[in-house]
């Protein structure tokens, strides 16, 4: 595999520009910058508020500094709260162009669009004489995620990611899987796979955490459409959804923006930590997403049930087709149909391969189905973190 | 993972032996008759891909056990071959939010 070389060692599996508002005042002039290019070399990312948030801009520096990423153009209306200049001095230290288009400054969104669409041409050019080198597994970091989840899901699409984390842990890849709010009810089974003791309690408190949390708001991670697809409570959702950590012994647990520091299998603790403040911790998949790639995520691979057609922003997605019928419908929108495993047409185990393998072909550059179709959805949202524990990183 | 009984209609997946329930691998229409571990049952209801129908008689209060793990408790007596969904299963941890008109209606709007 190739990779884009960065200032900190890590390796980008694509170099691209990324437009971001910091403000939802500013979104309009990033999306019409934004779209002047190919959905392959810039995307726009952003935070709509207007209140700073500490979450907020580590989740910006982390993506802005992403290794997929090669420039970053911010674009701010002016009297927003977002700390634009921490940010891109931050961008800077990292070795990428960074360049800030200020709306109110410059004189309103007509001049801001052009001189936004003037930066980013030019730094694309630079890009593309970037010239990549060498890189093998122990320099991927990969997440997974399942939405629009039902009952296939966790016969055959989320096992067959289990078995696709167990070959990337043996080659020393880091894989993140996440949502504690949906492994309540697991939290004991997962306990017993930490690698030191201090680490299962830490698993198990972020369990205990989530229930807490979703209990205050009301409704658990769980949605109709799961209803629809068979499942019939959280705890089923949850152990379907648990297949995607393998067998692998539990290296670690993070939060958003925290980078694995070596190979191994982590959790990604996205529940808010304190009151519950906020809302929801997750409003959709794609908050979720965005959490993987502040992790440094290369590729998430994304399983569904029920047909979900998202991509994102910065890291190429991978979907993985759980439901055969769903697959004939949406394939389209589906890279691998695990649903064959329903049918005896293929073993988990082949499935698994064949995700591995697409992996190094995405890595390579052959687009994932979102990204030819042009997904790059993002959405960031108010969030408070504690740091994690001196037990959570392996030694 | 995927285990079936020799007992059991193929169109039916037992995932672990210790579970009181089992999964429907494809769909199965109302009336049809099936054998659950020698035993012929005919269903009430039809089964959409990756829903649930009791392995056994189910008491009240009792946990649903499917990957050999518990998913909730009976709201009421199940009997064998019956469906097992959110009319009869209830979550141990937080209640499940469903749209209810949408629930049944989406085995025809899938096939």
């Amino acid at each position: 595999m190739q990779g884009y070389l960065r200032n900190d060692g890590r390796k980008g599996i694509r170099n691209i520009v990324t437009v971001v508002y910091l403000v939802e005042c500013a979104r309009h002039v990033s999306t019409r910058i934004g779209n002047a290019f190919d959905a392959a070399d810039v995307h726009v990312i952003g935070f709509p508020g207007c209140f700073p948030n500490e979450y907020a801009q580590t989740m910006m520096e982390r993506l802005c500094t992403h290794p997929n990423v090669g420039a970053v153009l911010l674009v701010s209306l002016g009297c927003e709260s977002f700390d634009r200049y921490g940010l891109a001095k931050f961008i800077e230290a990292s070795g990428r162009p960074v360049h800030t288009v200020g709306i109110q400054q410059v004189g309103g969104t007509r001049v801001s669009i052009e001189g936004g669409i003037e930066w980013v041409k030019g730094a694309l050019t630079n890009l593309k004489k970037k010239i990549s080198v060498p890189m093998d597994a122990s320099d991927l970091i990969i997440g997974t995620i399942c939405g629009g989840s039902d009952g296939t899901s966790g016969l055959t699409a989320n096992p067959a990611v289990g078995r696709t984390f167990d070959l990337l842990v043996k080659e020393n890849a880091a894989c993140i899987f996440e949502e504690t709010g949906e492994l309540i009810g697991c939290e004991e089974i997962m306990a017993s796979r930490a690698a030191t003791p201090e680490l299962a309690n830490e698993l198990r408190n972020s369990v205990h955490k989530a229930a807490r949390y979703y209990t205050t708001m009301g409704y658990s991670s769980f949605a109709p459409g799961n209803a629809d697809g068979g499942l019939s409570t959280i705890e089923e959702k949850s152990l379907g959804a648990y297949a995607k950590s393998g067998a692998s012994t539990i290296s670690g647990l993070i939060k958003p923006g925290d980078i694995p520091t070596k190979g191994g299998l982590y959790l990604l603790d996205v529940v808010p930590d304190g009151e519950v403040r906020f809302g929801f911790p997750n409003i959709s998949d794609n908050a979720e997403i965005a959490e993987l790639i502040a992790c440094g995520s290369h590729i998430i691979l994304f399983t569904t049930g029920r047909g979900s057609v998202v991509g994102s922003a910065i890291s190429p997605v991978i979907k993985i087709c759980a439901n055969p019928e769903t697959y004939e419908r949406m394939k389209d929108d589906m890279d691998i149909d695990s649903g064959r495993i329903l049918d005896g047409k293929a073993s988990l185990d082949q499935v698994g391969q064949e995700i591995r393998d697409l992996i190094t072909e995405v890595c390579n550059g052959a687009q994932s189905k979102s990204e030819e179709l042009g997904h790059t959805e993002f959405i960031l949202t108010y969030k408070s973190f504690e740091p994690i524990g001196p037990s959570c990183l392996p030694a | 993972m995927i285990s079936s009984t020799k007992t059991t209609d193929p169109r039916l997946l037992i995932l672990r032996d210790e579970d009181n329930v089992c999964v429907a691998c494809t769909v199965i229409e109302a009336g049809t008759s099936l054998v659950i571990e020698a035993q012929k049952v005919t269903l009430h209801q039809a089964l959409y891909v990756g829903h649930k129908v009791a392995r056994r008689p189910i008491q009240v209060h009792e946990k649903i056990l499917k990957y050999g793990a518990p998913i909730g408790s009976a709201t009421q007596k199940i009997a064998k071959g019956e469906a097992v969904h959110t009319h009869n299963l209830k979550s141990d941890y937080i209640p499940s939010y469903t749209l209810d008109d949408a629930r049944y209606n989406s085995i025809e709007e899938n096939t």
